[in-house]
């Protein structure tokens, strides 16, 4: 597919189709239509945020693995938008928690974050998206060469701690959760077999080399 | 006579403005019957048909009963934990449309001299039904005021003459995956079980609920019989009851099988031992809209000048 009509149609598309969830939530709260927020609107929309912040994080996980298994390079042009919306329905979970669900009260924030293990992980995983999110930009991209791909190789564990805190707050019905789990693996796991494959070939070329030019074991 | 008025919230401080005039709240309740009138007419072939509900002759049972206003009826019957019908809130009200509850009997078994199966308005008929105004506080920190009908289980219980050997009473859920899409899935161990100390369970708040805002229970809400127990986590409100039973030995209960760390056998609201999870002290109040703060949760829930002598000498975080 050619980059143009990445840009002119697939990704406004997909802009407008990551905003759906905020929208569905705005409509809510406004009553918008007869739509409503249910017995316990805050939680409606904590766990909508959440929820999506979640999902928006592993299809921005799934790009990579998807590019290499469709054959579709063009993906790639997309991870930045997914991710960035990744942190903002994390960011806007994490404060709907903050100022309507505990009303800043800063005794139970506190508390909450020291003794409840899925906050705590829950936290983490937003504060080690906030250096991702500040480096998402072309220029920051060129400003760390290198060090840029291994500093966003923080959302494998952000995944994985998002996964964890989803799955630490469900009283008896974890089938979701493992869900998110189960992909979360399958697509960690397809980088960890690349990268063994890789180091494997290289390992390989370098005898490869050292056979070809004789020298052997120096 | 009812001399000395008991108000559970009174060791919280309720502003007059949130106590709701009888005029504004009878007038709520016509609004609402007229409001589900209109809607069995227009929804007549979906299941959840509040309308079918039936009227009940009741008394207010006003010293029993708490000044806070109640939940709305649309709250109360939507946003419901009763996994048989599924784990999300809004599934008891979605899918509990098929679930027939007449006819209904009751077995009363174990250590009482009189036993059997009865059917459900055998069981009811000597007692006289009570409106009693209660505090729900579900065990995941949200609350609820609900106006229940129904009659003191302990009246009931002494019918059947509870042996000296009687130290508990069990209870159990009727098993109808066929009617009850959660049971087809092995998310708790079915049929849901729950049990309370007799002295718990002969305690004159303790309510065999049939109705709610003065009609028989929804499906939703556990129909046709269920427990209440006020000053308990919610879970321990059994609903739809087939079965009571006498017991010498404690009997097991459904979320303490599942996770004995989070969930025991009293389970009694108490703010200051927290779920292993998550924390007890505070509580969302539902129907308080986008602004409303958490409520501090009262130690058994406000009625603590009532029950707190069951537990004399009891330690509470042990026994929680």
């Amino acid at each position: 597919m050619k980059p143009t009509t990445v840009r002119r149609l697939i990704k406004p598309a997909l802009f407008i189709a990551c905003l759906l969830p905020l929208l569905s939530v705005l409509w809510r709260v406004f009553g918008i239509g007869g739509a409503r927020l249910g017995a316990n609107p805050i939680e409606e929309i904590q766990d909508t945020f959440g929820l999506w912040g979640l999902r928006l994080l592993v299809v921005t996980l799934a790009i990579t693995p998807l590019r290499d298994w469709l054959g579709a390079p063009w993906l790639t042009m997309l991870r930045r938008m997914l991710g960035l919306f990744a942190f903002a329905y994390v960011l806007l979970h994490f404060l709907t928690w903050l100022v309507l669900d505990q009303g800043l009260y800063w005794p139970g924030i506190l508390e909450d974050i020291a003794k409840r293990p899925f906050i705590t992980i829950g936290l983490i995983a937003l504060l080690l998206l906030v250096p991702l999110a500040v480096t998402s930009t072309k220029g920051m991209m060129r400003r760390l060469g290198k060090r840029w791909q291994a500093l966003h190789r923080l959302i494998y564990p952000i995944a994985l701690l998002a996964v964890w805190h989803f799955y630490w707050q469900v009283k008896a019905d974890i089938r979701e959760p493992l869900c998110y789990a189960a992909i979360v693996g399958v697509l960690l796991a397809w980088r960890a077999w690349k990268a063994m494959r890789r180091r494997a070939a290289r390992q390989e070329n370098m005898s490869a080399v050292r056979e070809a030019s004789g020298d052997g074991l120096s | 006579m009812w001399i000395k008025r008991f108000r559970p919230g009174d060791s919280a401080t309720i502003a007059p403005s949130e106590i709701t005039p009888e005029h504004v709240y009878l007038n709520r309740r016509q609004i609402l019957a007229a409001g589900l009138a209109v809607g069995t007419a227009a929804i007549a072939p979906h299941s959840f048909a509040a309308g079918a509900q039936r009227k009940l002759e009741f008394a207010r049972h006003e010293r029993f009963s708490t000044n806070e206003p109640p939940t709305s009826y649309d709250d109360i019957t939507t946003y419901n934990n009763f996994y048989e019908f599924g784990t999300d809130k809004s599934d008891p009200s979605d899918n509990s449309g098929a679930f027939k509850t007449t006819p209904w009997s009751v077995t009363i078994a174990g250590e009482a001299e009189i036993t059997g199966t009865f059917a459900l308005e055998d069981l009811l008929k000597p007692h006289a039904l009570e409106e009693r105004i209660y505090r729900m506080r579900c065990v995941e920190a949200w609350s609820m005021v609900i106006p229940w009908v129904g009659v003191p289980l302990g009246a009931v219980l002494k019918r059947f003459k509870p042996t000296s050997r009687a130290k508990y009473v069990a209870f159990k859920t009727v098993l109808r995956p066929q009617e009850m899409p959660g049971q087809r899935s092995r998310v708790l161990p079915w049929p849901y079980v729950e049990g309370l100390r007799i002295d718990e369970a002969m305690h004159p708040l303790t309510l065999l609920a049939v109705g709610l805002y003065g009609k028989t229970l929804p499906n939703q809400n556990g129909a046709p019989l269920r427990l209440v127990v006020p000053w308990k986590y919610g879970f321990k409100g059994i609903k739809s009851i087939v079965e009571i039973r006498f017991t010498e030995e404690q009997p097991p209960t459904t979320w303490n099988l599942l996770a004995p760390h989070e969930y025991g056998f009293y389970a009694n609201v108490n703010p200051n031992v927290d779920h292993p999870r998550w924390s007890q002290a505070r509580e969302r109040h539902i129907g308080g809209g986008l602004f409303e703060s958490r409520r501090p949760t009262l130690m058994f829930n406000g009625y603590e000048k009532e029950v707190a002598s069951l537990y004399a000498g009891m330690d509470l975080r042990r026994f929680y």
